[in-house]
């Protein structure tokens, strides 16, 4: 890919919902193989930003744009963004009651790659291979999906649903939040299935744990809807020992000149 | 559960006319009695059946009672005054000799492209159908087989012949012709329906099936079913209906009556896909129905499954009788209704048995400019000690200009019923659409496999295949139901 068109990059993007601004003007540009982290205080933008990248109808952008592979997808349904490559893990996965995971996944696996490209049988098969590397029980494919799982099961299941679409550029949205260690190993191994020169990650998340199993080359800070500052992996020790007021005080100051 | 939340781009796409792909004509020689309602054109109608006296009496009869009642307006439904000298109460293509085996190939072949072959050479297996083309059967399959296991299963008008005993045993004892305006109407100038009479201790081996078919202008179709199952016996039955498309309202006044002996059981399943009536409201078939079962034995059990897809209005509550100790009544409920349709539909579960239980699930889904109502009344007389039932009913609006509405009425006259009664509405939950979408599935694809989810419970109590048809015909409902 040319240095002029970026792999993903997000320009100066505004957005708010109910006329309330809530994305600032961000600018963000991943290149493949890259991995970036974003940490931000609560309330700061960080799912607001997810949605709109995937497309969520409660938010109006009201300037910018949001580039992937040269072609504004801001004018795009979410599931057109899906079957560019594009793919959100959610920090809140809704259930779909009555409707099997097993069905699901199909259905999602039909529309990014057409009707009939995998055949049931080599699916079936997939599935099991996914389930078991995300060391999961078979019987989540005739579950309803995400009713009733607990918290952290519904975050394995974000990541089997990554596996199986292999997005080219993923945005976890505090994948991490409420798992236990050793899910945490199992989720981090997942993603890292992935990790490779032609995949872009955006990991959201307030803790340096997770990052220690999915190495970042770089990391965001988001406040008040804005990136207020960006660093290399170094940063993020920092942000765990000082929180955001220095960087906040900072980024004001910045504002001022 | 409330899910309501502000609403952004979702809404009806009125403007898209759905294509409802049973609206065609049969072009047939008719055999039509003048429009108009009179003792004159009920005996007619008697007479063209070559009907026995007992049946011209039991017809007059309800006339003349129907003539002191009123068209019950409490439904939550509204329409014009219907002009009841204004339908033609019978209608017969020429060449059907009712229920012969050797049908009009004119008439084969509109079965055939309903998806209901009655050629000996095609028939379906496992299923045995009686099709039912305006006033008359015009065929019934399956027939020698099921006879060689005394099941009868035949046209009603055969079985006023052929069987009438049975005939005069049953008829009007589950659904009396004084039991309601449009019961009473139908039970003067009722047509035809299929009869079933499963005898003691047998199984059915097949489906039994009739297929009801709207054809003629400005009939009014009004047929009667008939299903008794004696002690141990089982059935399970099935109802499809299709009409033309028309700019005129065509009347629709069927009764359906269940009679199950001691531990005999009763599966009625429907998948109701009358004409609905165009985006504007214009024409459409009124579905005015009452279904009635009687679980007269012990430990008998009836369940309704019905999935209303179609007609531009819909009244109707299968409702089950739990007379007999230990006996199981079962309503499960899919109502679609989108555009102007309106629905009004729901079931009474009437406890006089002790420990008899019941269950109902209704699942309404509202789109367009629809109004779609539940309406359930469970009643629990003081001899039905330690009753119980479980009511579940769920509104799912698609839009913000369609309405839904339940009205549940528990009735418990005994302290040791116990009933449970859970009611949800939401609107189709934008993160749910957010959630399927974001995964590659488009709007109107997700929207149907979400409303498929919801209706799961009601769509797994369907015969297998006929649950396949019915998930693919509410898909094609729900296509162009989402801007
Ligand atoms: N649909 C919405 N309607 C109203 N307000 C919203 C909506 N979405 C987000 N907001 C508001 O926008 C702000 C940013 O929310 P967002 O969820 O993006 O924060 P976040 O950075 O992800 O926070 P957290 O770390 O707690 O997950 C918050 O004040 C939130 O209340
Ligand atoms: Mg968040």
């Amino acid at each position: 890919m040319s240095e002029q068109t970026p792999f993903f990059e997000i320009r100066n993007l505004h957005a708010s919902t109910e006329d309330k601004p809530i994305l600032k003007g961000v600018d963000l540009t991943i290149q493949p193989g890259e991995t970036h982290a974003l940490m931000g205080p609560n309330g700061s933008g960080k799912s607001t930003l997810s949605n709109v990248i995937m497309g969520h109808p409660a938010y109006e952008v009201t300037a910018g744009e949001i580039l992937f592979r040269g072609q504004n997808i801001l004018e795009l349904e979410p599931d057109e963004r899906a079957r560019l490559g594009l793919f959100l893990a959610f920090q809140y996965p809704v259930a779909i009651p009555g409707i099997t995971v097993a069905k699901f996944l199909k259905s999602a696996a039909d529309a990014r790659f057409g009707q009939g490209a995998v055949k049931p049988s080599d699916f079936i098969k997939r599935m099991r291979e996914n389930l078991a590397f995300l060391e999961m029980s078979e019987q989540f494919l005739n579950r309803f999906l995400n009713d009733g799982f607990s918290g952290g099961e519904k975050k394995r299941m974000e990541i089997l649903q990554m596996l199986t679409l292999k997005p080219s550029l993923a945005v976890m949205d505090e994948t991490d939040s409420g798992l236990d260690i050793d899910a945490l190993r199992i989720v981090s191994k997942g993603v890292n299935r992935l990790v490779g020169p032609e995949f872009g990650l955006l990991v959201i998340t307030h803790y340096e744990r997770i990052l220690n199993y999915i190495k970042p080359d770089h990391l965001h800070v988001l406040i008040d809807g804005r990136i207020a500052m960006s660093g290399g992996p170094e940063l993020v020790k920092e942000v765990e020992k000082n929180g955001y007021d220095w960087i906040r005080e900072r980024f004001g100051k910045e504002v001022l000149v | 559960m409330n899910q309501t939340e502000t609403t952004h781009k979702l809404e009806t796409d009125s403007k898209l006319v759905r294509e409802y792909q049973y609206g065609f004509v049969t072009d047939v020689d008719t055999d039509e009695l003048p429009k108009g309602l009179n003792e004159d054109i009920i005996r007619a109608i008697s007479q063209k059946k070559n009907e026995p006296v007992w049946m011209t009496e039991w017809r007059l009869k309800s006339f003349r009672r129907w003539q002191t009642m009123r068209e019950p307006r409490w439904a939550k439904v509204t329409y014009p005054e219907i002009d009841y000298q204004d339908i033609r109460y019978y209608s017969a293509p020429k060449s059907a000799s009712s229920g012969a085996a050797q049908a009009d190939p004119e008439l084969l072949k509109t079965f055939e492209r309903l998806g209901i072959p009655l050629y000996e050479r095609d028939r379906l297996a496992g299923v045995a159908v009686d099709a039912v083309f305006d006033s008359v059967s015009v065929a019934t399959t399956h027939r020698e087989m099921l006879a060689e296991k005394g099941i009868i299963f035949c046209s009603m008008s055969e079985a006023i012949q052929e069987h009438p005993e049975l005939v005069r045993k049953y008829l009007g004892s589950v659904v009396p012709p004084s039991d309601n305006f449009f019961a009473a109407l139908n039970s003067a100038v009722f047509s035809d329906g299929s009869f079933c009479y499963i005898p003691k201790g047998v199984r059915c081996p097949v489906e039994l099936s009739t297929y009801f078919r709207i054809n003629a202008r400005d009939t009014g179709q009004f047929e009667r079913t008939l299903i008794v199952a004696e002690e141990d016996a089982y059935v399970s039955y099935i109802e499809g209906c299709t009409a033309p498309m028309r700019d005129t309202n065509q009347l629709h006044a069927a009764v359906v009556e269940l009679v199950a002996l001691d531990r005999a059981q009763i599966k009625y399943s429907t998948v109701q896909n009358w004409y609905a009536g165009d985006e504007k409201g214009h024409g459409g078939i009124y579905n005015f129905v009452t279904k009635r079962g009687h679980c007269r034995g012990a430990h008998s059990k009836i369940s309704w499954t019905q999935v209303e897809v179609g007609a531009a209005i819909t009244w109707k509550y299968p409702s089950v009788i739990l007379e007999g100790d230990h006996s199981v009544g079962e309503f499960y409920s899919v109502a679609f209704t989108n555009n102007r349709m309106q629905a009004d539909t729901g079931t009474k579960m009437i406890h006089i048995g002790a420990h008899t239980k019941s269950t109902i699930i209704s699942k309404g889904i509202s789109a367009g400019e629809s109004a779609n109502s539940y309406r359930g009344l469970v009643q629990i007389l003081p001899s039905a000690q330690h009753a119980r039932n479980h009511t579940c009913c769920d509104s799912m609006l698609i839009g913000d200009k369609c309405s839904a509405n339940t009205y549940p009425v528990i009735e418990a006259e005994t302290s040791t019923a116990i009933t449970e009664h859970e009611a949800t509405t939401s609107k189709i939950s934008e993160e749910q659409l957010f959630y399927v979408q974001s995964r590659g599935i488009d709007e109107e694809s997700a929207t149907s496999l979400i409303v498929n989810g919801f209706c799961k419970d009601v769509f797994k109590e369907l015969p297998l295949e006929f649950s396949v048809e019915a998930i693919k015909l509410l898909e094609l409902k729900l296509e162009h139901s989402v801007g």
